[in-house]
Order: C-alpha cells, then sequence, then structure tokens
C-alpha cells in the first residue's frame, strides 16, 4: 500500500471515518481545526453528519445523544474547550457510552496560548470531571499512530462502553509524515448493541440515565464501573520501551515530549550513557509493568514533559518510589533535545561521581534521594 | 542519511511549500520524511518557518534544534536561525532581501539574489523560493529531480498546475547556480 503525506489531524480524521465513524459534533479551537474541518466535507461523503455545535456543551452533549443511539460518535477540541465539556463527559462515562473525544492540547491554564503542551495529563487521566469514572487514555506519539490509536479508539469504545480519549497535542496534529491509513471498518461486521436507544418497537424500552437516587443502586453502578477499569489495565495497556535493556538512566515521556526524548536517548548513546526510552501509548490505564521492565537495570529515571511536572507522579508512583525520578519540563516552549540531552548527562555525570568516591558518594546520592522524591 | 532541514522567511514567501515539496519527494522515495510548520496566526507577512527531516532510518525526533541546512529568505530569519545551524552545516540565504552578512565562520554558505533573478529571467518573483530550493538540489543530492517534479503536482493546488514548468525551470536555474559556485562555498567549508 502506498504511503500519504498526511497531517496528524487529518490523519486521525480519516481513520475515524474508516473506523465507521459517521457524527461528529464540534467547536472550533486551534490547534485542532482541521480535524472539523477535513470532516466537514468528508463525512457528508459517507452519509455521516458534521455539525458545527453552538458551544462545547452543546457539542458533548449531541455526542451523548448519538452514542446513546448506538453510532459511532466523536467530538475533539483542545485545552479550554476540553474543560467545557466535563459535565458531559462524567454523564457519559457513567450512562457507559462509548465515544471518541480528542484533546490535542495547548498551553494552559486559562485560555493559555496556542503552542503545544501536556498539562491537561492530570484532567485526562485521573477522571477530569466529577465522580468516580476514567477515560481511557491513548497517547500517539506519531501522525502514523494518530491514525492508528483513532481507528483502535472506536473499537475500545464500544467493547468497554466507555468513553475514548486520544490526548495528543499541536505539533502532532500539525506535523506530517508519511503514513499507511487503516482500511475500512466493514460496519455490518460490528456487534450488536442491544442496550441502544434504537426504537423500542417488539421489546423492552432501553433507558439510558446517570441518575441513581438509590445510594445501594449508585454504589452497584460504580462497582460496576470500577470492575470495568480493572478488567481495561489487565488488558489493554500499551507502551513502548527502546534501548532499556542494559539501560543506566531511562527517560520516560510520552506523545511528541517522546520523541524529543528519543532523539535525546540515541544522543546519549553516542556520547557512551547507557540511557533508554519508556514511552507509555495508553496513559490510563497506566502501563506499569511495562514500565518496571523498562527501568529494571536504571538506576535513575528522567521523566520529560511539556507541563510543569504531572506524568512525572504516576511514574514514581508506578515505580513504588524505588527509583528516583527526576523531572524536565518546559511550560509554555517546547523543550530541545539538546537542552534534554544535558540533564542527562548532568544525572549521568552525578552519579558516575558517586561510585569514585565513598565521601562523595553519601552526600551525592542523598542529594539525588532529595531531588527524586 | 538523515537531512534536517529548516527553512524560514515571511508568509508568503512560499516557505512551507518548500518543505512540503522536500518532504512529498522524500516520500516518493521511500525514505522517513517528517514536516513541521510554525507561523503566526496572520494570513500574509508573518513570519513562517518549517522543520523537514528526510532519513534512511526512521526519525526519532521531528523537531531538531541544530539543523544540518537552514535556508533563509529574509533578513529577520537569518538574524535568529543562524547560530543555530550545526558547525559544517550549509546556510542558503536569498541575498535580494539580506543586506547583512552571516556572522558564522564554521559553516558553508551560499547566496542567491532570488527575486531578482526570478523577477529578471524567469518573470515572476514568486518562484524565488524555488530557485534557492533548486540550490539546495544540487548542493545535497537528496532526492532525484523526478521525485521533486511528483512533489509538485501534490503541492500545487490543481489549477496552478499550468506552473509546473515554471516552477521547474527555476529549480533548473537554481541548479546551475549552485553548479558554478560550489567552489566558493567548499572554499568557506572548515
Amino acid at each position: 500500500m502506498s504511503k500519504a503525506l498526511m497531517k496528524g489531524n487529518e490523519a486521525l480524521a480519516e481513520a475515524a471515518v474508516r473506523a465507521g465513524c459517521r457524527f461528529f459534533f464540534g467547536y472550533p479551537i486551534t490547534p485542532q481545526n482541521e480535524i472539523p474541518e477535513y470532516l466537514s466535507w468528508r463525512l457528508p461523503e459517507v452519509g455521516g453528519v458534521f455539525i458545527q455545535a453552538e458551544s462545547e456543551l452543546a457539542a458533548i452533549n449531541m455526542v451523548y445523544g448519538a452514542a446513546g443511539s448506538g453510532a459511532r460518535v466523536m467530538t475533539s477540541s483542545s485545552s479550554p474547550g476540553i474543560s467545557l465539556k466535563q459535565e458531559g463527559i462524567s454523564y457519559i462515562a457513567c450512562s457507559e457510552l462509548p465515544c471518541v473525544i480528542v484533546n490535542m492540547m495547548r498551553g494552559g491554564p486559562g485560555l493559555g496560548g496556542i503552542q503545544p503542551s501536556q498539562g491537561d495529563y492530570f484532567q485526562a487521566v485521573k477522571g477530569g470531571g466529577h465522580g468516580d469514572y476514567h477515560l481511557l487514555v491513548l497517547a500517539p506519539g506519531t501522525v502514523q499512530e494518530m491514525a492508528d490509536l483513532a481507528f483502535k479508539a472506536f473499537a475500545l469504545a464500544d467493547e468497554y462502553r466507555n468513553p475514548v480519549m486520544i490526548l495528543g497535542d499541536g505539533i502532532l496534529g500539525q506535523m506530517m509524515e508519511g503514513i499507511e491509513l487503516p482500511e475500512f471498518q466493514d460496519l455490518s461486521e460490528l456487534p450488536p448493541k442491544p442496550w441502544a436507544t434504537t426504537g423500542a418497537k417488539g421489546r423492552e424500552r432501553n433507558i439510558i440515565n446517570s441518575l441513581y437516587l438509590e445510594p445501594e443502586v449508585l454504589e452497584q453502578v460504580n462497582l460496576r464501573l470500577q470492575d470495568k477499569y480493572r478488567l481495561m489495565a489487565e488488558r489493554e495497556t500499551m507502551a513502548e520501551s527502546y534501548l532499556t535493556e542494559d539501560a543506566e538512566i531511562v527517560l520516560a515521556a510520552y506523545g511528541t515530549a517522546a520523541r524529543i526524548a528519543k532523539a535525546a536517548v540515541d544522543k546519549a548513546r553516542a556520547a557512551g550513557i547507557r540511557a533508554g526510552l519508556f514511552r507509555p501509548i495508553t496513559l490510563y490505564p497506566f502501563p506499569k509493568y511495562e514500565l518496571r521492565r523498562a527501568c529494571q537495570t536504571a538506576s535513575q529515571v528522567l521523566t520529560v514533559e511539556f507541563s510543569a511536572g504531572q506524568f512525572v507522579e504516576d511514574v514514581r508512583y508506578h515505580l513504588e518510589f524505588k527509583v528516583p525520578v527526576h523531572f524536565y519540563g518546559r511550560v509554555g516552549v517546547v523543550p530541545t533535545t539538546k537542552e534534554i540531552l544535558e540533564e542527562v548527562v548532568r544525572l549521568a555525570g552525578s552519579q558516575g561521581r558517586s561510585q569514585n568516591s565513598e565521601v562523595r558518594s553519601q552526600n551525592s546520592e542523598f542529594r539525588i534521594q532529595n531531588e527524586g522524591f | 542519511m538523515h537531512e534536517e532541514i529548516m527553512i524560514a522567511g515571511f508568509g508568503g514567501q512560499g516557505v512551507l511549500s518548500m518543505g512540503l515539496l522536500l518532504a512529498y519527494a522524500g516520500m516518493f522515495e521511500n525514505k522517513h520524511v517528517s514536516w513541521i510548520p510554525s507561523y503566526g496566526p496572520e494570513m500574509r507577512g508573518g513570519t513562517a518557518n518549517c522543520l523537514v527531516a528526510v532519513a534512511d532510518e526512521a526519525i526519532s525526533s521531528p523537531l531538531f534544534s541544530e539543523p544540518t541546512t537552514l535556508m533563509v529568505l529574509n533578513r529577520p530569519s537569518l538574524e535568529k536561525f543562524e547560530r543555530d545551524l550545526m558547525p559544517g552545516g550549509l546556510l542558503i540565504m536569498n541575498s535580494s532581501l539580506i543586506d547583512m552578512e552571516p556572522k558564522r565562520r564554521d559553516i558553508r554558505i551560499f547566496k542567491v539574489p532570488a527575486n531578482t533573478l526570478a523577477r529578471e529571467r524567469l518573470g515572476s518573483e514568486k518562484v524565488g523560493n524555488m530557485i534557492l530550493l533548486g540550490a539546495y538540489l544540487a548542493f545535497s543530492d537528496l532526492v532525484r529531480e523526478n521525485s521533486v517534479t511528483q512533489a509538485l503536482v501534490k503541492v500545487l493546488p490543481e489549477h496552478r498546475h499550468h506552473l509546473i514548468p515554471l516552477n521547474r525551470q527555476a529549480i533548473e536555474l537554481g541548479r546551475e547556480l549552485a553548479g558554478s559556485g560550489s567552489r566558493r562555498v567548499h572554499r568557506n567549508a572548515v
């Protein structure tokens, strides 16, 4: 199959169409506008519906409705717009409806800026809206993955009856790379959705709801949701480990930050430092076993983020605070390979010294631990 | 082979299209490619630049900070990005719009009065960017002529396809200039 040169946003949109997405509701915001722009002409071609809603709130509730009727449906936005959608997302999660939500993160807080960011990590993986729910969160690192994960997102959403979020940033959205698009999903092969509101003639009514006034009933709903999240954690984690087999320092990063970190790993290796990279592809569920395996030989870990330090908390937690985890992040601008490499060299150097001198070793280990925790 | 090219100028000069042409041409030759645009909110006149990587191996970071080649189409771009160019790297500058000298002594430099040549020799200043691109192709051998022609079909919208011959002429002119000027460039090399 021949390759196409596509922007990440367009690749994601086309892959969604190929996965059977026939409904898109959204409201414009930079840097994800190529997604609605593409779908505004593409969806009508395949008999689908594109609506530019009057607001983010309207858009997410249109998603709620279409998902309830059993359709494959998507919305996309960027950080401030995703914040506006949180109430609807919480309702959809509680009603156990499948849908795909794209967040091409921009700088925050507030209206922030339009430059790439990873400042919405907590919002994406810890809940975001109210109540005990989780999204399944996918973090593409290449334009190819923007397409592949968008395609997969619809299947995961249907399987778990859960909203799936694709968490990207402005660079992934606007960057072009050569990719192969997934084949069209045969929609007649999709499993039936007996719970959907498709017209109750000849059967019991299906009710879609997120209101449970009986405390015991609400608890049962919550326990069922928690069982579902445990099942996801057992079956759906994805991660990439690069040169970690013998790594003394492992860089941990996701999305675009992982691309820059990977280049820093290559440069560190060229300079004689045994560096490796761990890149989670699912951010929720977190690939903790893959992380532990990747860090088996590491005496220290460095997370690289476009944020003030969010992902680092999960890395520390899942490594059970057994390995010092350092943090390098920029907020507003994107870090360069060079500055990450300098940080790797500095950390590797401080440890090299600790092996040479016993007195210094104690001091230096103490310092590393202070920095790490 | 791993080329990291930065192209910078102001909006409307065809900076992003130059990068796209290289990315398409590289992809047609089964190389790994990436293209990242960067521009302000203006339709015209703001600053614009793009990063293009073309490589035999998978590209780890499409966001490189030390390009192997820098093409600058206006003076602010030279002032801003000259320091980032890798030592020994290639600087191609549009001397029609840049009235200052580069400061670096550890790089290769090639100057082309692209606007003037495009206007006087080809009758349209709009293809000045293609003269610079042609010069780059002569130095780098990154992609074949045929791939670039194929790429023009992709990058130019259909209603501009009648301009493909003019664009090819401009690329050819750039190649010739670079061919005759290459000795001077090598003298500058460290």
